[in-house]
């Protein structure tokens, strides 16, 4: 009996190293300023400091949040609209805008790359922040799209009606009774948007001007020509995503928890 | 000219009458389910009025349009008058409480009650120090609104439950606070859909009495959506009870009770024998293989409803009464017994307070009163008929081709003409009896000089009436006088001799009894 716990906590360890001991071999390095991992040359926050000193890495860093919070909400307003128009149009019309709306979700990103490319030099648009902008946007739109619809459909179909017939005119319905229904979709939507366009590859290298840098594609570049390389630094920038990463992840469980118990003990109390 | 088209004064009859229903049809495009089928319905101010029918029968939707929520197909909706059928919902002064209570879960229960009342735009007077007065549009203060609700939340019994989280409620309290968001707005007119069908019989009680309680005391006007009929009659002052988008019949809960229209009515409001009859006479009808006198007036031979109430089936000692039978089972129900009575095949259903044993012989008693006689309507052809030799079927002075493999599932018919079961049985149908069925559609007539449609029976037509878009035309044989009724939108003159054409496919089939094997 005990060796068996044994050795399933052995098993589980040895799955939960297989999956974090790269990322640990990284935050571990971070600390040194070594050019090549494996090699120490004693502690040093040299690495962190680069970050956020060197130009050009800091440019780098803040145009690929900037350019995720633009893309993510400005597709967010567009998808929980899209989603709202699919959700309330004519029956036969709103399957066949769904499925046209769920194609690019399918889509190969390269395909979509491709042809926003070709769109953008079709007009004679020269690739400039904005042309990298709208692409992301077109990407992301649809993965909201997605996760509004959902919600939509679980909403008692009633609950706008009862708005209109309290006196809401149709907007004001909208905004007071049909999106606070709708917000954890939303949310979840945005929270999707910005990620696909925090660590987008494709798209932006097929988008962007030349002379503008995104993560991915920076650290794309730096690794083909190894020379004029910063890339010691991301070892640091992948210390910090992560970090941020894990502790957003334990806020919401810390939270998720606490609703539930919260609910326990409401429900407690009314039975009682 | 003009002025006067303006100035035309409503008639006075019709002041007090607050929602109108004008000829008022729905019919969703996508099925062209006809929901709501032409219907009228004036409601007068301060009533209490019930659309009672089954699930399914466009009460809901009648709701909805009363509340702006559906455009009626065609006809009109009058408030006070004036048609509304155009004016969006929230600009109608009526509210509802929804099937579902449709409460927003998003809010606590004071802020759905104050939800209305914060949208809510007041005209407010105000006197300037130089006494000139003017007035502003302004949404009521935050005072005003708490006081409102208080009292809305005291009236449905819900004091200090103002914090909680919708979603903590028990049923009946998001009934009540559905109840207290609708009234806070002091609307002219609160339509309720079933809002008592989610509860427990107890405490549909309850809400009921306190309903009606609160329909007093505020005066508004109720419509109220159920498909219970005890609900409808203890708590209405007026009923409308509907089937398939119509109504079939408006009135006070003791006029639809005693008086029925049809037997659909007197089935659905509460229990009823009813029987066929024919009008034998002036006042006379017989049913039950006897003639009874009784009080309303029919044309004679007319094929007649006759619907009597279990508490005036009356029994008297065999031979004492009116026609004689048997009990055949008797059930103490609380305060009387339910006895049913067979005479003949038929079965009579009877209460009363003194127990007749089963098996004991009585004799039946209905007083001439409580005979209630309903016009008969006609859905569709029965007839009585048996199999031929032929594999035909005869029924009402005709013999039709037919379709015998619909009596037994599954079966088929050999080359030799008889009919193998399912399980491999070989029967011989010549002679069986059998009921028959047939539509008032299927039915089509040409006339008796084309021999190359010969009908299986031939007649004269003794009726035609014009039902809207089609007419129903009567064909009377002449042998036994027997009738086909159908619907054809082909015009024809009475006495006009006809042969009556059935498709094989149209005439169903049911075994009176088991064959014998
Ligand atoms: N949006 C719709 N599209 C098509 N058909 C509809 C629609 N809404 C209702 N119907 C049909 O119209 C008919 C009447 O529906 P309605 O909801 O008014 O019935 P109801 O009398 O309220 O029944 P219940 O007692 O079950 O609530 C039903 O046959 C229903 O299927
Ligand atoms: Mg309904």
């Amino acid at each position: 009996m005990k060796t068996k716990k044994i050795v399933s906590y052995a098993f589980l360890a040895l799955v939960l190293l297989f999956v974090y001991a790269p990322i640990l071999v990284l935050i571990i390095f971070s600390f040194t300023d070594a050019h090549i991992i494996g090699q120490w040359h004693g502690f040093s926050f040299d690495l962190y400091v680069r970050l956020f000193t060197v130009e050009r890495l800091r440019n780098m860093i803040v145009n690929t949040v900037v350019l995720a919070a633009l893309a993510g909400a400005i597709s967010t307003v567009l998808g929980t609209l899209g989603a709202m128009g699919i959700f309330y149009a004519k029956k036969g019309w709103s399957k066949s805008l769904q499925g046209a709306s769920n194609i690019n979700v399918i889509n190969a990103e390269i395909v979509i790359a491709v042809s926003l490319a070709l769109v953008f030099s079709m007009l004679a648009f020269n690739r400039t922040y904005y042309s990298l902008l709208i692409g992301h946007v077109a990407f992301c739109t649809p993965f909201v799209v997605l996760s509004v619809i959902p919600k939509l459909k679980q909403m008692d179909p009633s609950l706008y009606e009862a708005a209109l017939d309290l006196g809401a005119t149709p907007a004001k319905a909208l905004f007071k009774v049909v999106l606070p229904e709708i917000l954890p979709g939303i949310v979840s939507g945005f929270m999707l948007a910005l990620t696909l366009s925090l660590d987008d590859y494709i798209i932006t290298s097929f988008t962007k001007p030349a002379e503008f840098d995104t993560i991915s594609t920076y650290v794309y570049n730096a690794v083909k020509n190894t020379a004029k390389s910063e890339l010691p630094a991301f070892r640091a920038l992948a210390a910090v995503i992560f970090a941020v990463i894990a502790a957003v992840v334990v806020v919401l469980n810390i939270r998720a928890n606490r609703k539930t118990n919260k609910k326990i003990i409401e429900n407690k109390e009314i039975k009682r | 000219m003009e002025e006067m088209t303006k100035e035309t004064p409503l008639a006075p009859a019709e002041n007090d009458c607050i929602i109108e229903l004008v000829d008022l049809t729905r019919v969703f495009e996508d099925d062209g389910m006809v929901a709501v089928d032409n219907v009228n319905l004036k409601v007068k101010k301060g009533q209490f009025v019930t659309f009672l029918g089954p699930s399914g029968c466009g009460k809901t939707t009648t709701l909805r349009m009363i509340a702006g929520f559906d455009k009626p197909t065609s006809g009109k909706i009058l408030l006070n008058g004036k048609d509304i059928s155009a004016l969006p919902p929230h600009k109608r002064p009526v509210n509802t409480v929804f099937q579902r209570y449709a409460l927003f879960p998003h809010l606590n229960v004071y802020d759905n009650v104050a939800f209305g009342l914060k949208l809510k735009k007041v005209k407010v007077t105000y006197e300037t120090e130089n006494g000139r007065q003017f007035t502003k549009v302004e949404k009521l203060s935050k005072a005003d609104i708490a006081e409102k609700v208080n009292r809305a939340l005291k009236i449905v019994d819900l004091e200090g439950f103002e914090r909680r989280s919708v979603s903590t409620l028990s049923g009946g309290q998001q009934q009540r606070v559905a109840i207290a968001r609708a009234i806070v707005n002091e609307p002219e007119i609160l339509l309720l859909d079933e809002p008592l069908g989610a509860l427990d019989l107890k405490m549909r009680k309850d809400m009921q009495l306190e309903l009606k309680e609160m329909h007093k005391k505020l005066g508004i006007t109720f419509i109220y959506v159920t498909h219970d009929q005890e609900e409808a009659l203890t708590m209405s002052d007026t009923i409308g009870v509907m089937k398939d988008g119509e109504i079939q019949q408006e009135g006070t809960p003791l006029d639809i009770y005693n008086e029925p229209v049809n037997a659909f009515v007197a089935d659905f409001i509460g229990e009823s024998n009813i029987f066929s009859g024919t009008m034998t006479g002036k006042r006379k009808v017989r049913f039950l293989n006897k003639t009874f006198d009784c009080v309303d007036d029919f044309e004679k031979n007319e094929k007649v409803d006759v619907v009597v109430r279990p508490e005036d089936v009356v029994f008297a000692d065999e031979g004492q009464g009116q026609v004689d039978g048997t009990i055949v089972s008797s059930i103490f129900k609380g305060v009387h017994y339910e006895m049913v009575c067979k005479i003949g095949k038929t079965e009579v259903v009877a209460q009363d307070t003194l127990e007749r044993k089963v098996g004991e012989k009585v004799s039946v008693v209905i007083r001439p009163e409580d005979i209630h006689i309903m016009a008969k309507e006609f859905t569709v052809n029965k007839y009585e008929g048996y199999i031929t030799k032929h594999n035909t079927v005869a029924f009402g002075d005709g013999e039709f081709a037919c379709d015998l493999t619909q009596l037994y599932e599954n079966s088929f018919l050999d080359e030799e003409g008889y009919l193998i079961t399912a399980e491999g049985e070989k029967l011989d149908l010549t002679d069986t009896d059998v009921e028959v069925e047939v539509g008032l559609k299927d039915i089509e007539l040409v006339d008796v000089d084309t021999p190359e449609r010969e009908g299986g029976a031939a007649g004269n037509i003794v009726s035609i009436i014009y039902k809207g878009d089609h007419y129903q035309v009567i064909v009377r044989t002449d042998e036994n006088e027997e009738d086909y009724v159908c619907d054809t939108e082909y015009t024809w003159n009475e006495n006009d001799r006809v042969s009556v054409v059935i498709p094989r496919d149209a005439i169903r089939l049911r075994l009176k009894e088991e064959v014998k094997r």
